[in-house]
């Protein structure tokens, strides 16, 4: 710590107190999280937002007004109510097929955050364990896993999505595998630099002097402190894994039709593009919102629980 | 240096060989490359003849070390969907690829660093926050969308740069500014948190302490420190433009590499597909070495290890 | 103002801005320097001796408020002066500042030589001046072969030398005035005092002012004329070195003198000052000293205390002075006895830790591919710890002490030679038999607790561990230790960063001791505390020696905590141990040269009064 850091820390230390009055300290720290919460308004927009579609995916049955599925061929292409030749019937408007807009659109934002919170977690598995691996034993271990760091880097990311998913047979479970199984580098930066970092400090050698054993150190000491950030990659990657999806589908070698994929449904949207734009900004919207919904809750989780590292 | 430089590419070799390897593999096993040519229908025996006459049926190591021996020497293959040595469509379809990111490359110099060091200046000020702000807006729009928003306008309504094909520069404007946007955020990000933590830094205060200000300080004292992530960055960031490009190259009709290789999957063309991604692989890893050797010239710490 | 006065400043006040409100920093700061004087200006953590420093040098953060009624410096007033006037006269060439980080200081990609002579060059200076000057600067701060460093990077030099490398550069611009914020702090103590040598040497020869700042009362004695006392952001007294230092009024310079471990004798109780610095964040008013001070009345808490001059230019704040008639500070929490030595207790032949012919090798490469060498971190190293005994050891960085800790711990394996906890050889023993025997307190009371866990699930963990108890039990026992070392009961809720650093190595004690093992090792225990917080540890660790009848063998570097805490003494160097025996023998007639050079190294308040008498 710098003198300026101990006069910091000096200046704002409790004083010794007096019998009496015996300060909270639980509260004091309660309170100060939460006052960092509630001034932060991009945490607080971003949580209301991802809030808000988890909302919409579980109660997509009631909410939507019709059958995402259900063709009406009669009623192809028909633009949003508010514009002329709309109907109130489909406020959204339909697709080339009939499908009310809006139905899909409710409905697909099951598909994306069923992909980006499965391939965020699958993410999470494999980075975090190589990452947590890499930084506490170090020597060989890690630099076997910086060697396949460097490759995974070095692999074009979607082009190789794509050509797995089509070849294995594009399916839900295969995008959400595949996007995880690409998508572990983030975790595995940030817990790997985290874990050196927490190995050296004494608590640890602490614990190794009252008997914990490796597992237990790793358990009980070192992941506890890796949460928050793990937390804070974890978000970002929900964006990234639901903007890949998306890119997949709308190339054509990801979620296939039927399925309400937002991506899927710009793609088949593209070929109307000029006149009926709504075909592809609707769904792009969506994905936009989700995302930045995912990221600004990440950005703010960072700065509310590491205030020092404001970036 | 040199033996830095040497022990750098040594390293690269062993990763372009992994990489090459985990391709192989994971194509190859996915899938039985012979039905994915002959297609759904084929019949068994025209299968089979496939799968002799690319050398399918013989054991894997084999086929991995005959492919590896091949590309070594400069042979790529042919490609059974295209009909054309793998080679010739690789030198027909670079150029588009290679411009674009190229370009794509100096839209993200030109707007993420000078932002990124505007923001870093004044941490907390307007100019930060709409930097930021322009960040995280950029990091969320989906790209391919993107580039369909600017086909919209650009088409109908704004008819400046045209939407398709790769003819003239104008063509690339639009896709390189689709391309290098979605790299903006994160070059951003890295510029500002870099220069402020340089401006923090103790080394800082002491020019400070003797009298250094302003553009100054920043030039003299500050810049060569904070570019040094970024060199890096900027480099890795033109190898991954390369595979990355297949987005745009699709909505802007570019006949680039990444167009050709979003075909070959959609034909099944398992080999060529697989040459693609290697040679991608390769574009990577040469950046990532060209960005080590850099990253030594600029600090002596790394050179002198 | 007369023609000798270099430097003035007048009710000084600095305010930083945090997230709990405006701290005051620095409060009413007054400060006279003339040419050619040296002024060392001493307080703990908290005390704002560096941003006065900073304030005057425009070094302040961002946000941060300066206000003075006078601020002048060789007639220039610098309040008003505008930045560009500022920075192009002041700073760098009439006052040079150099900092407690040497390592850092220096910018790690441009050689020695451009950021020597850039700010002569910058000034009108050719080149080859510059670098003739740099050269002449570089033999005069004693750096071996300075044509070679010049062209060398920072990452080259050693932290000594990197530090005379900024005192040189400093002087490129023949500054009139010298600010060195804590210069050696961060250096061993052999090279600590060649630094504090040659700063005086240079002022000497150059005719130069200096501000010397230091929490270490004994560096300021040997190497200042004048001495200024700061806490909780104000002077509290000002004066002759030796009038300050050897017969000082204000109860916190006593209290300061007394802490120091280097005066008491073993077994003495040190006069430590009770409490911590309180919050500069809205304070109280009247006397900043007063909360922890034993003679403060309701007098000293209504306003601002004035200052009482004394001879010679000095002054005090304080309505309570304390002259030298009475006896050492009354403080609230010693209610025992004072400085009676008591007679060593005989050491029993019950080894408690022998360790025998210890060597540990380590291979070390340059960069990934580079060719392995040895670095022997410790050489052929034998010690033994009887039951009741302390032993010390005392080295510098690079001497192998805290290898060998992590050895005697059993966390590392020596590759020659034994380790033997209550006769019984650590490599033999489970880990939960080793924790029973040996338990560590380490150096940073910020790192050794972890941060995600409150303390009382962090003193409970060993016996949680073992398996040892049911909850109630833990939580029985927990709280029992907390009391025995001086810790409220409500802070088993609190997590670390709610603790002072006192109060964090008060837990990571507790946290060692409730498995009671036979053997409490400490890897400089102390060194990260300020003063008065350290006297109070090490009170606490002699009680529970006492009463836990503990064996400890106690790293440091601070020769005082050895004559305070030790029985017996192990001097390393470069991994091997070049003396041991009882503590008076060792520290009065060392018989090893380097020993007596460490102990002619240390400064101390009798080496200076003895120097000017």
């Amino acid at each position: 710590m710098t003198n300026q850091d101990k006069t910091l820390a000096a200046g704002l230390a409790a004083t010794a107190p007096p019998p009496a009055a015996e300060p909270d300290f639980d509260a004091q720290r309660r309170q100060a999280f939460w006052r960092r919460v509630r001034g932060h308004r991009g945490l607080q927009a971003g949580a209301a937002i991802l809030l808000a579609l988890l909302a919409v995916a579980v109660f997509a049955p009631w909410l939507a007004p019709h059958d995402p599925n259900a063709q009406s061929l009669a009623y192809r292409l028909l633009p949003p109510a508010w514009s002329e030749g709309g109907s109130w019937t489909y406020l959204l408007g339909t697709d080339q097929v009939g499908r009310d807009y809006l139905s899909r659109l409710i409905y697909g934002t099951r598909i994306s955050l069923v992909v980006g919170f499965g391939a965020a977690s699958i993410g999470c598995l494999i980075g975090v364990t190589l990452g947590v691996c890499a930084g506490y034993f170090g020597g060989r271990i890690d630099s076997l896993v910086s060697f396949l760091l460097t490759s995974q880097l070095a692999l074009p990311g979607l082009l190789l999505a794509m050509a797995l998913v089509f070849i294995i047979g594009p399916s839900l479970w295969v995008v959400i595998g595949i996007i995880g199984g690409l998508h572990w580098t983030y975790y595995l930066v940030v817990t790997r630099t985290s874990t050196m970092r927490l190995r050296q400090l004494d608590f640890v050698a602490a614990a190794r002097a009252i008997g914990s054993s490796r597992r237990q150190i790793l358990w009980h000491e070192i992941l506890p402190n890796l949460l928050n950030q793990i937390i804070v990659v974890f978000t970002f990657e929900v964006g990234i894994a639901v903007l890949a999806e998306a890119a997949l589908s709308f190339l054509g070698v990801g979620i296939q039709p039927p399925t309400p994929s937002w991506g899927l449904m710009i793609a088949e949207g593209k070929m109307a593009i000029f006149h009926r734009p709504w075909l592809v900004v609707l769904p792009g919207m969506a994905l936009f919102l989700l995302v930045i919904g995912a990221n600004l809750l990440g950005d703010g989780l960072r700065d509310v629980t590491s205030p020092e590292k404001r970036n | 240096m040199l033996r830095f430089a040497l022990k750098r590419l040594g390293l690269a070799v062993l990763v372009a060989l992994a990489v090459s390897f985990a391709t192989f593999l994971l194509l190859n096993l996915a899938t039985d490359p012979a039905q994915a040519i002959a297609g759904e229908n084929a019949e068994p025996e025209l299968v089979a003849q496939i799968r002799h006459e690319y050398g399918f049926d013989r054991p894997f190591m084999e086929r991995y070390g005959s492919w590896l021996a091949d590309a070594v020497r400069g042979d790529f293959g042919r490609s059974y969907y295209w009909h054309d040595s793998v080679s010739q469509l690789v030198l027909k379809h670079a150029p588009p690829t290679i411009r674009l990111a190229l370009m794509a490359l100096m839209v993200t110099v030109l707007v993420a660093i000078p932002l990124g060091v505007i923001a870093a200046l004044r941490p907390n000020s307007a100019v930060d926050r709409l930097a930021l702000g322009i960040a995280v807006s950029a990091q969320a729009i989906p790209n391919f969308w993107l580039g369909l928003m600017l086909v919209i306008l650009f088409s109908v309504m704004l008819p400046i740069f045209p939407v398709s094909g790769d003819t003239s520069w104008l063509h690339y404007v639009l896709p390189a500014l689709v391309l290098g946007t979605s790299s903006v955020p994160a070059v951003m990000r890295l510029t500002r948190a870099g220069l402020i933590e340089v401006m923090g830094s103790d080394y800082v205060r002491t020019a400070r302490a003797k009298g250094y200000r302003g553009i100054e300080l920043l030039a003299r004292h500050a810049l060569r420190n904070a570019i040094l992530p970024i060199v890096s960055v900027l480099a890795v960031q033109l190898g991954q433009k390369f595979g990355g490009s297949v987005i745009v190259e699709s909505i802007f009709a570019i006949n680039g590499l990444g167009r050709l290789t979003l075909q070959s999957i959609l034909g099944s063309d398992i080999p060529t597909v697989q040459m693609l991604i290697f040679i991608f692989a390769i574009v990577f890893i040469l950046m990532n070495f060209l960005a080590d050797v850099l990253n030594a010239l600029l600090d002596p710490r790394i050179r002198m290890g | 103002m007369d023609d000798t006065s270099l430097l003035h400043i007048d009710d000084l006040d600095v305010t930083l801005p945090t997230a709990a409100g405006p701290l005051r920093a620095v409060r009413g700061m007054n400060l006279s320097l003339r040419k050619g004087e040296a002024l060392g200006i001493v307080g703990e953590s908290g005390s704002g001796k560096s941003m006065t420093a900073l304030a005057l040098m425009r070094l302040l953060p961002p946000g941060a408020r300066l206000r003075a009624g006078a601020l002048r410096y060789a007639g220039h007033d610098l309040e008003a002066m505008p930045d560009a006037d500022f920075a192009a006269q002041i700073a760098g060439r009439g006052i040079a500042m150099i900092f407690q980080e040497p390592m850092t200081s220096l910018n790690p990609v441009y050689t020695i030589e451009r950021q020597m002579t850039e700010l002569m060059v910058r000034d009108g200076a050719s080149a080859a001046r510059a670098r003739e000057r740099a050269l002449y600067l570089l033999d005069r701060v004693k750096v071996p072969d300075p044509a070679h460093r010049l062209r060398s990077y920072p990452h080259q030099l050693s932290g000594g030398q990197r530090q005379r490398v900024m005192i040189a550069m400093a002087l490129m611009t023949e500054p009139q005035l010298l600010i060195a914020d804590e210069p050696t702090t961060a250096l061993d103590v052999t090279v600590q005092a060649q630094i504090l040598e040659l700063l005086a040497e240079l002022r000497q020869e150059f005719g130069m002012a200096m501000i010397l700042i230091t929490h270490d009362l004994a560096v300021v004695a040997n190497a200042v004329d004048r001495v200024m006392v700061m806490y909780g952001g104000q002077p509290l007294e000002s004066g002759p070195a030796r009038t300050v230092l050897g017969d000082p009024r204000h109860p916190y310079t006593r209290g300061l003198l007394e802490c120091a471990p280097g005066k008491a004798g073993r077994h003495a109780r040190l006069n430590a000052i009770p409490g911590i610095v309180p919050s500069l964040v809205d304070p109280l008013p009247g006397c900043v000293f007063g909360p922890r001070c034993a003679h403060a009345t309701a007098e000293c808490r209504n306003g601002d205390i004035a200052r009482t001059p004394r001879d010679a230019q000095g002054w005090f704040r304080c309505l309570h002075p304390q002259a030298a008639a009475q006896p050492a500070i009354a403080t609230r929490a010693n209610t025992a006895d004072t400085g009676v030595a008591q007679p060593p207790a005989r050491p029993s032949a019950d080894i408690v830790l022998s360790a025998t012919h210890i060597t540990r090798t380590f291979s070390q490469r340059k960069g990934i591919f580079g060719k392995p060498y040895q670095v022997r971190a410790v050489d052929d190293a034998s010690l033994q710890v009887a039951h009741g005994e302390t032993v010390a050891v005392v080295g510098e960085s690079g001497s192998g002490k805290s290898t060998l800790a992590r050895i005697l711990l059993g966390l590392d394996d020596p590759d020659q030679g034994e380790v033997r906890l209550d006769g019984r050889p650590v490599a033999g023993l489970s880990a939960a038999e080793r924790a029973r025997l040996v338990q560590p307190v380490f150096q940073d009371p910020y790192s050794s607790l972890n941060p995600r866990r409150p303390v009382g699930e962090i003193v409970a963990r060993p016996l949680a561990l073992h398996g040892e108890a049911g909850a109630a039990d833990l939580r029985r026992e927990t709280l029992r230790m907390l009391e025995r070392v001086g810790l409220p009961q409500r802070v088993i809720h609190s997590y670390p960063n709610q603790l002072s650093g006192g109060q964090r190595q008060r837990v990571a004690i507790a946290r060692a001791l409730i498995l009671r093992p036979r053997l409490l090792l400490c890897d400089e225990p102390t060194s990260a505390l300020d003063v008065s917080v350290q006297a109070q540890i090490l009170n606490l660790l002699q009680d529970l020696q006492e009463e836990f009848g503990l064996s400890m063998l106690f790293i440091t570097h601070d020769i005082g905590v050895v004559r305070k805490i030790a029985d017996r003494v192990a001097v390393m160097r470069d991994g091997r141990i070049v003396e041991t025996g009882p503590a008076g023998t060792v520290l009065e007639r060392p018989s090893h040269d380097y020993t007596a050079l460490l102990l002619s190294s240390v400064p101390t308040l009798a080496h200076a009064f003895a120097g000017a008498a």
